[in-house]
């Protein structure tokens, strides 16, 4: 899931400088769940912009804001509220805002800022587990990930930086993630995967946007 | 001359290590270095500490090989990529610099810049492979060099790390990369470093434990809460406290205060001298306080 946080109401405003008529656009999935961009946050933004006189033409929680052909779909179903309108506002994620501003000529605006790749541990709490670093050496850690675990992404162990309460000297909120590897492989019998040399990551350096078609796949 | 005959000696190994200065005046850092020159194997120089920006290491390094002093350059993972590091390392060769320390360094976000981009694009061990390759001749992609270096490779464990086995399994890949020599992290309770010792008498690589100054019993405190892997034990800190007391009354009386330094240059003799019968030598880290190095050495008996 794609975690992402509103903007202030201050930036969002000033991005809308001039622009008097918006239509708003959530999504149905990670923005819904996140609770940025979904019905509910629609509502409250289209009162918030409304009371600060700004005219919302429209609202759309897209099925999802992310499937560029879907949402040229729903664009054209909603032509004439988004004619009217001198922009858009978009309160998914940093690739919904992308995709809406490929579907319409309109100007577009993010009222959000993407995080990371999360999970959804309970209602409102995100916690993030993978970096899509193309290379997942998963099997070899006991299912937790170096990569986004340890603050600094080492392959071979930890720093010296494990504090005694078994956090990451660099916040002491987060657990030392060569630590959980280490407790993990121990109460599993497989510590013996560490002692491996673990070489560079290769496809940490993507050659531009990364783009992936697979045959046969769906659109 | 780099470190590998002291290394392969009998000798009892001492490095200290300088912080290059924020800004351009080297004077300190090289009349540091001219000071500790005549009394230690090794100057170990490092590399924007603490993530505080500041001159480089190579340059500084290369300023202390013009004193005929033997430099060891830090090198961390944190601020370069893969070409710069060896890149880099290539420089400092040319540079005069024939031993480097290979570290992950410290996160950004403990600095002063700390919106910095952290690299980490290789760790410790694997910038050990990469500088080990280069001395073979070749790159880490296999291609050759036109002309190669031939470092003395070294890295840091922190034997006071819990639990400290997964530093021992991290230190066994740093010794099979290429390291030839451990400097450790702060050590201030003998008996937990003779333990430690213990548990890495199949390290073939010599081992200097780590003595940084105590200048305050607050310093202490502070590290205990603050520094992961670093215990200083309650008598230490009491020793201190009362050298502190002593200084207090004394600026009262108009009195000169020095019962800090002398405590402190005390305590760390007797760290040295219990130290030596357990490992191979001693690495020093004075934090600004290196004009009190000859005198903690002489009463260690070095």
């Amino acid at each position: 899931m794609t975690i992402s946080e509103p903007k202030s109401l201050e930036e969002i405003l000033g991005t809308l400088e001039g622009q008097e008529k918006v239509f708003l656009v959530g999504c149905t999935d990670c923005a819904t769940v996140v609770q940025v961009g979904g019905e509910e946050q629609l509502k409250a933004m289209a009162q918030e912009l409304s009371q600060r006189g700004k005219t919302i033409t429209g609202t759309l929680v897209a099925e999802p804001g992310c499937h560029l052909l879907n949402l040229r779909r729903q664009f054209r179903e909603r032509r004439q509220e988004i004619e009217a309108a001198d922009a858009m506002l978009i309160l998914s994620c940093g690739t919904g805002a992308q995709t809406a501003a490929i579907a319409t000529e309109k100007p577009v605006h993010v009222g959000t800022n993407t995080l990371f790749l999360g999970c959804v541990e309970r209602f409102g709490q995100f916690r993030e587990f993978c970096s899509a670093c193309g290379t997942c050496t998963l099997e070899q850690t006991g299912y937790i990930c170096s990569v986004t675990r340890c603050s600094k992404g080492l392959q071979n162990g930890p720093c010296g930086g494990t504090t005694a309460e078994g956090k990451c000297e660099v916040n002491p909120e987060t657990d030392c993630g060569w630590l959980l590897i280490y407790n993990k492989l121990k109460e599993q019998g497989g510590l013996d995967s560490l002692k491996a040399y673990r070489p560079p990551k290769e496809a940490m350096a993507h050659p531009g946007q990364r783009t992936l078609s697979r045959e046969g796949g769906e659109a | 001359m780099s470190l590998r005959p002291v290394l392969q000696s009998d000798k009892f190994i001492v490095t200290s290590e300088v912080g290059p200065p924020k800004g351009t005046n080297m004077g300190h850092v090289l009349e540091e270095a001219k000071l500790l020159n005549p009394l230690v194997d090794g100057i170990n120089v490092t590399d924007i500490q603490a993530a505080a920006m500041r001159i480089g290491s190579m340059a500084t390094c290369h300023l202390i090989k013009d004193l005929s002093a033997e430099p060891v350059l830090q090198m961390v993972c944190r601020d370069r990529n893969r070409l710069a590091l060896q890149s880099d390392l290539l420089s400092a060769w040319v540079l005069g610099v024939e031993n480097v320390l290979c570290l992950t360094g410290d996160h950004p976000t403990l600095g002063d810049h700390k919106g910095a981009k952290a690299v980490y694009d290789l760790d410790s061990v694997q910038l050990l492979q990469v500088a080990k390759g280069l001395n073979e001749g070749h790159d880490m992609m296999g291609n050759d060099l036109d002309g190669k270096p031939d470092f003395c490779l070294g890295a840091v464990v922190t034997p006071g790390a819990n639990p400290v086995e997964m530093q021992i399994m991290k230190l066994e890949k740093k010794v099979e990369a290429g390291a030839e020599f451990i400097q450790t992290q702060a050590v201030y309770d003998v008996g937990a470093f003779a333990d430690f010792m213990q548990q890495v008498g199949h390290i073939r690589a010599p081992i200097l434990a780590g003595i940084v100054l105590l200048k305050s019993a607050g310093m202490a405190r502070y590290m205990n809460k603050n520094v992961a892997g670093v215990t200083v034990p309650d008598d230490l800190i009491k020793e201190m406290a009362q050298a502190g007391e002593a200084d207090k009354a004394a600026k009262a009386e108009g009195k000169k205060a020095d019962n800090q330094v002398k405590t402190s240059i005390d305590i760390a003799a007797r760290l040295i001298r219990d130290l030596k019968p357990l490992c191979r030598g001693v690495h020093l880290m004075p934090l600004g306080w290196g004009h009190h190095v000859p005198a903690v050495l002489k009463a260690a008996g070095l």
